[in-house]
């Protein structure tokens, strides 16, 4: 941080951006490419399952080379040529409401393309080998390459509307990919589930965009970011919450984090790539966009700041009490990216040190949710940790990388997770002690659940059930473990190597050296303590004693831990509850009321009719007598009135 | 001669028509006391014509007796059928037609 020293640079105006040519102009085959993938595999059915999923692979890899050349061409321009942007077509044009369709690529969209393309087609990859005996394997790869053209887009993105765009294909890929074994009620139902919440998130998405336009009278970045001092603070903080509402539901944070740790009955490389690395970061990258919005508004902040530190510790807790070894690593996930948010709340000081910290999230948590997968594999596709125990012996391959990612999220150096981690805790202890408690807490909770994890999978004592013969799983699958156990392990060096992130990140977000009470080195001395203790717990607890197969009842904290601390219920309590009494009563209101006034009518009408019927005699005679009275009666009206 | 003893026995007529429609079951007298009625106003229209010294009422009888031609054509048609299928022309018998 030194070469930092003294020197705080606010949030800068936004980059003007350029008009994108030459190497530039291949921006738009970054979404391009996975896209045609998609349609192709999607399309093309039956006849496309013999090279499907190599067409899938490809498909991503040749965005990642196109996004790598992007990124070298992007190195050597200057700093304020940067900002690239590329008309794609006039989306809307309704009087005053000009929405284009527009990329933008800059530091920090680079950098999730980077992320997306690199990761994702490690993923892939590695999906080739774990879906071998899918016969769907086709029709999952045509859902992947959506997937990754739905979040290039979401991050390439010009505006808000086109973001919203990439935002629902994202959520729709995510439905599609947890529901990919829809024969499995879980799975079923978990699609079902997350599609719901997310749904309530792009509520809050909806309205920040309406709130934009009526603010700005634009949702394009320049003309929303950069013209955010003139609007008012309250219209800033209205913006800021509905923003962070959609953040909550796409990042799964309190209080619309249900629905994470039921997606993980979806196969495990999409739990690694959406559920973990890219999709549910989006709301961090949401929060970072808008940087201008919310540094003008510090309510808004506080709330991103209350909900990153409430979620840290809820999944947390909820990881140190799951059995199923995805459910506590998506608890780890839901923890980790509550460290985001919390540092994307901070503000200039914390923005980009959210980014550093996804960035390496996605490395070592889809290496460990891989790993989780090469486990799976052996063990004939049993999650519970409880029957795992000594697979170092057998899978060795599996417990380095493993262990390379377990190391990373725990924050030793020099792992990526130590650099990330401890600029996040700085930052935080710079807003305020309690703010800064609460992340070094989280970290020594981390380090607990995470060694638990580790311990009960790869050491103390087999347990594994008579059925199992586990072994190492095929190259495929192991190498590109071994690429992210690789980037966990040196990942955080060298993006941290001179400020290298910060100073990358530095024109689009803006950056405060953050102010310490402690210096650096003891920070940096008391959270690696706390680390280490709550590691020495965790293998104190499960290596030195015996691992029961069947989970013993556990305390009071433990049960609420395993129940998802209650999120269900609550929801359940709160909203299903009083929505289902509200429809029942609207059921019998419209049974009785509405349809009693109607048929009421009906029968009225009837039974007059029923009497006013009885006239028709059939006998002439009285018609006629009745036509004379008639006539009668008209003429004598007539001589009345004449008189 | 004064043209109210017209009136009065156009009146009558009318009279004896309508409590002969009323009163009567053979179809076919029903039918001569609507023929009666006829009269009785066509005698009305020719007197009122001759008592305003104008022709419309004597234009309105022609037409009626047009209708009239119309109707006994019609009528008589239905009150044949009737009795070639119910070996009857009472009117009263004729009731199937109700609620």
């Amino acid at each position: 941080m030194s070469s930092f020293s003294g020197a705080v640079t606010l949030a800068v105006d936004a980059p003007v951006a350029v008009t994108a040519s030459g190497t530039f102009s291949l921006i738009w085959l970054l979404i391009g490419l996975p896209l045609i993938g998609a349609v192709i595999l999607l399309v093309g059915g039956r006849r496309t399952n013999a090279f499907g999923h190599w067409l899938g692979v490809l498909a991503s890899a040749a965005s990642f080379v196109v996004a790598a050349v992007l990124f070298f061409a992007m190195l050597a321009q200057p700093l304020d040529g940067r900002t690239q942007r590329q008309h794609l077509f006039d989306w809307i044009s309704v009087g005053t409401f000009k929405v284009p369709a527009d990329l933008r690529l800059d530091q920090l969209s680079m950098t999730f393309v980077l992320l997306i393309t690199g990761v994702g087609t490690l993923i892939h990859l590695y999906s080739v080998g774990y879906m071998s005996h899918d016969r769907d394997r086709r029709k999952f790869f045509g859902y992947l390459n959506l997937f990754v053209a739905s979040m290039l887009l979401l991050v390439l993105a010009d505006n808000y509307l086109l973001l919203y765009v990439g935002w629902e294909g994202v959520g729709l890929a995510s439905y599609l990919l947890i529901g990919f074994w829809y024969f499995k009620e879980t799975a079923a139902v978990a699609s079902k589930k997350a599609f719901i919440v997310n749904r309530v998130g792009d509520v809050g998405l909806s309205l920040a965009v309406m709130l934009m336009f009526v603010t700005f009278g634009s949702v394009t970045f320049d003309g929303v970011l950069a013209r955010a001092s003139q609007a008012s603070e309250s219209q800033l903080t209205w913006i800021g919450l509905a923003l962070l509402l959609a953040a909550c539901g796409k990042s799964a944070q309190f209080p619309l984090q249900s629905w994470l740790l039921d997606a993980m009955a979806g196969p495990t490389p999409v739990s690694a790539l959406i559920h973990a690395a890219t999709m549910v970061t989006a709301g961090v990258y949401l929060i970072v966009r808008s940087n201008a919005i919310f540094d003008a508004a510090p309510t808004a902040q506080t709330a991103v700041i209350v909900i990153g530190a409430i979620t840290l510790l809820m999944g947390a807790v909820i990881g140190c009490a799951k059995d199923d070894i995805k459910k506590a690593l998506a608890g780890s996930t839901m923890s980790q990216i509550g460290y985001m948010v919390l540092a994307a709340g901070l503000g200039p000081v914390g923005y980009a040190f959210a980014i550093f910290h996804l960035v390496v999230h996605g490395f070592f948590k889809a290496d460990m949710f891989l790993g989780a997968g090469s486990v799976m594999h052996g063990m004939n596709d049993q999650v519970n940790m409880r029957r795992y125990g000594a697979l170092r012996t057998v899978m060795v391959a599996t417990w380095l990388t493993f262990g390379a990612g377990y190391l990373a999220i725990m924050g030793i150096p020099p792992f990526a997770g130590f650099f990330s981690k401890d600029n996040i805790i700085e930052a935080a202890f710079s807003r305020g002690i309690l703010v800064g408690l609460v992340t070094v807490v989280g970290a020594g909770v981390t380090a607990f659940y995470m060694s638990r994890l580790f311990v009960m999978t790869f050491h103390s004592t087999k347990r594994w059930t008579e059925d199992v013969h586990p072994h190492e799983s095929p190259m495929i699958m192991v190498v590109p473990i071994a690429i992210l156990a690789l980037l966990s392990a040196i990942g955080g060096l060298v993006l941290n190597w001179n400020n290298a992130i910060v100073s990358w990140l530095e024109p689009v977000t803006g950056f405060q050296e953050p102010e310490l009470a402690v210096s650096k080195l003891g920070m940096e001395g008391i959270s690696l303590v706390v680390v280490l203790a709550g590691a020495a717990l965790g293998w104190m607890l499960y290596d030195r004693r015996p691992v029961p197969e069947m989970a013993p009842a556990g305390n009071l904290l433990t049960r609420a831990a395993r129940a998802d601390l209650y999120g269900d219920a609550v929801n359940e309590a709160v909203f299903m509850r009083p929505g289902q009494y509200l429809t029942r009563w609207l059921v019998w209101f419209d049974n009785r009321v509405v349809d009693g006034a109607v048929n009421g009518v009906a029968a009225t009408i009837g039974g007059l009719s029923g009497r006013a019927r009885r006239l028709q005699t059939g006998f002439t005679r009285s018609y006629a007598l009745s036509m004379l009275g008639g006539a009668a009666l008209v003429a004598i009206a007539l001589v009345l009135v004449r008189l | 001669m004064n043209p109210n003893n017209y009136l009065y026995l156009s009146a009558v007529l009318f009279s004896i028509g309508a409590v002969g429609v009323l009163v009567r079951r053979n179809a076919i007298v029903v039918f001569m006391c609507i023929e009666l009625m006829l009269n009785a106003s066509n005698l009305a229209f020719v007197s009122f014509a001759r008592v305003w010294g104008n022709l419309d009422g004597q234009v309105i009888a022609f037409f009626v007796m047009v209708v009239a031609a119309a109707e006994v054509v019609i009528g008589l048609a239905i009150v044949m059928t009737i009795f070639r299928t119910r070996r009857s022309a009472s009117v009263d018998e004729a009731n199937l037609l109700k609620y």
